[in-house]
């Protein structure tokens, strides 16, 4: 499952998106959203999501559960 | 001579400035002159090289804040740590307070503003990247900014204020764009105490909590002090007042940055209210009154000079400090704007700026020879309503705050501030708003005002603060010193007695600018 950001909590600070190893985050309206395509969970680069450690407001960024879950390549 | 503000509010106003300084031509301006930065210290105690930094930074002296302006832009939206006294999410155009503004704007959009306001306010000398989020957290932003200001402006300072996180990684980027002034934020130097200040920082890719959190960022704020002070710019150490957890500690603090060669500490009382939604303000926590922050300030004082005059803007914030004209330089407006920026008349009006303050200088010097043969302990406070330009120039119910100092046989000593609401509204006075007027300067025992209306003038002497309106459109120092020698002689005769005063509150939460 790729993470998304809970649009209504994104303050657009933009502090994720240089953060994000996929550069799977983009600003849309003045906020940011992650294109559940190009996000690993950060899974293969740090071990915990970064857009998860950066953002400023609590569970702003969390996985979506209507999405399956992200798997590396073999 | 080129015209470049037909198109803007301020146009008559400065076109009457600039008949002025057509008839001051051929005055230089020496650079001299004797003026306090932080508080009561001369130029004659700095070095020259130190003294040119300085002099026409409203941040950096407090004698230079009565004259000359300063600009923030909010370029930097993004932060690396959590205070508990921040809260991202909260913006509203009637709250003033730092970490909060309106709107973000691009480099390029923050390049045409600062022409937009250099050109308008001529005595705007100083450029600030302040947040909203922290500048070093947004590094390409931030000197893609000052890269762009540097080419068109040459003349404004460059100034930035940081949490000092990411500080050490960009000191020579600082230096290289001649950023001569840098904040850094410091409000401990223990985490077991920085634990309850700071939630968590995010560093290299981790997110740090607890003590961790705090010992990391302390390392590298102290880290990347001595690096900024090793190459010679000038470092002002802002520190949060938070009563029961670093208002002790603020003496330790303001050791350690001493030690390590830091030019001006700045402590500020904690904004707290829950309407902001910080964490301090939904926990209660609450900020210190205007004696505990004055006695703070007073016992770090002997250790080095000691900022009193932060109006803790925001991060567009744009005028001089205690004014904040951002409204008149939305982006909508800035883009409409036809800008020419003409470095000349900024260079002619800020002449006629320094004629000006010499004079001050020089009536307060005169006042301050006919103190001389007074002998006397006492000490008392005095609020000045003022427009700036040093002298005694608002209306009592005009104030949207009021000035403090300290005076004393040894003169007079700027002490503070304190933001109140208008008493006056539409013609009538609010009878609410001068119960907070008069709890704002409790701690004092005159105001001084341009001018007063008969029934606020009763209740203040009612409340025990002598209501003065005889000097209006005079210099405060000579002003304030004036008062101080009769009201010496009438304690010396009998006349009156001697009373301290009580306490005062400072101001939280929104104020209404309008």
């Amino acid at each position: 499952m790729p993470l998304k950001i809970i649009a209504s909590q994104c303050t657009g600070c933009s502090a994720c998106e240089p953060e994000c190893p996929n550069v799977a985050i983009t600003e849309k309206n003045g906020t940011f959203v992650i294109n559940p395509k190009k996000c690993t969970e950060c899974i293969g680069h740090f071990d915990t999501p970064q857009c998860i450690a950066v953002c400023p407001v609590d569970n702003t960024c969390i996985i979506d559960t209507s999405l399956p879950r992200y798997r590396p390549a073999a | 001579m080129q015209q470049p503000f037909t198109s803007t509010p301020d146009a008559a106003k400065l076109n009457e400035v600039l008949q002025q300084v057509a008839g001051h031509k051929g005055c230089g301006t020496s650079g001299g002159g004797k003026a306090s930065y932080g508080s009561g210290a001369g130029s004659s105690d700095l070095p020259p090289e130190v003294w040119e930094k300085v002099k026409n930074h409203p941040c950096y002296s407090e004698e230079a804040h009565h004259h000359y302006a300063r600009m923030h832009v909010a370029v930097a939206p993004a932060c690396n740590i959590q205070c508990n006294y921040c809260n991202r999410k909260y913006d509203c155009a009637n709250e003033s307070r730092p970490g909060v503004v309106s709107e973000k704007l691009t480099p390029e959009q923050a390049a045409k503003k600062v022409l937009a306001v250099a050109s308008t306010i001529p005595q705007m000398t100083v450029l600030g990247i302040a947040g909203p989020g922290d500048p070093l957290a947004n590094p390409e932003k931030t000197f893609r900014t000052f890269e762009l200001i540097s080419k068109t402006a040459p003349d404004i300072k460059l100034c930035l204020s940081t949490n000092g996180l990411a500080l050490p990684d960009h000191v020579d980027t600082i230096a290289k764009f001649k950023v001569d002034h840098v904040t850094i934020t410091i409000n401990m130097v223990d985490a077991q105490i920085g634990q309850h200040i700071y939630p968590w920082v995010y560093w290299r890719h981790k997110r740090y909590v607890g003590k961790e959190a705090a010992q990391l960022l302390s390392e590298r704020q102290l880290m990347g002090l001595e690096m900024l002070t090793a190459r010679g710019i000038l470092c002002k150490v802002n520190s949060v007042m938070i009563p029961g957890i670093n208002d002790q500690h603020l003496v330790e603090v303001n050791r350690a940055v001493k030690s390590r060669g830091a030019f001006l500490h700045n402590i500020m009382p904690l904004i707290s209210a829950p309407e902001h939604g910080t964490a301090f303000g939904l926990n209660g926590q609450r900020g210190p009154s205007a004696r505990e922050l004055k006695a703070l300030q007073d016992s770090c004082e002997g250790e080095m000079n000691m900022m009193r005059h932060c109006r803790q803007c925001r991060a567009d914030a744009v005028g001089l400090l205690g004014e904040d004209r951002s409204a008149e330089f939305t982006t909508e407006k800035i883009m409409a704007m036809e800008v020419n920026y003409d470095s000349a008349t900024r260079k002619a009006y800020q002449a006629t700026v320094e004629v000006e303050r010499q004079a001050k200088v020089a009536a307060r010097q005169r006042e301050f020879d006919t103190l001389a043969g007074a002998n006397s302990d006492l000490k008392l406070l005095i609020a000045v309503a003022t427009r700036g330009s040093g002298l005694v120039n608002e209306h009592f119910g005009h104030a949207k705050e009021f000035q403090v100092y300290e005076l004393s046989t040894a003169g007079t000593k700027f002490v503070g501030h304190r933001r109140v609401d208008l008493y006056c509204q539409g013609g009538f006075g609010e009878e609410e708003n001068l119960a907070t007027i008069i709890r704002a300067i409790n701690d004092c025992h005159a105001v001084f005002v341009a001018k007063i209306g008969g029934c606020p003038k009763a209740d203040l002497r009612a409340a025990g603060i002598d209501p003065v309106d005889q000097y209006a459109g005079q210099f405060i120092e000579k002003s304030t010193l004036a008062w101080f020698k009769n009201y010496l002689d009438k304690v010396g005769s009998g006349e009156i007695v001697h009373q301290p005063r009580g306490d005062a509150d400072i101001r939280q939460g929104a104020y209404i600018a309008a």
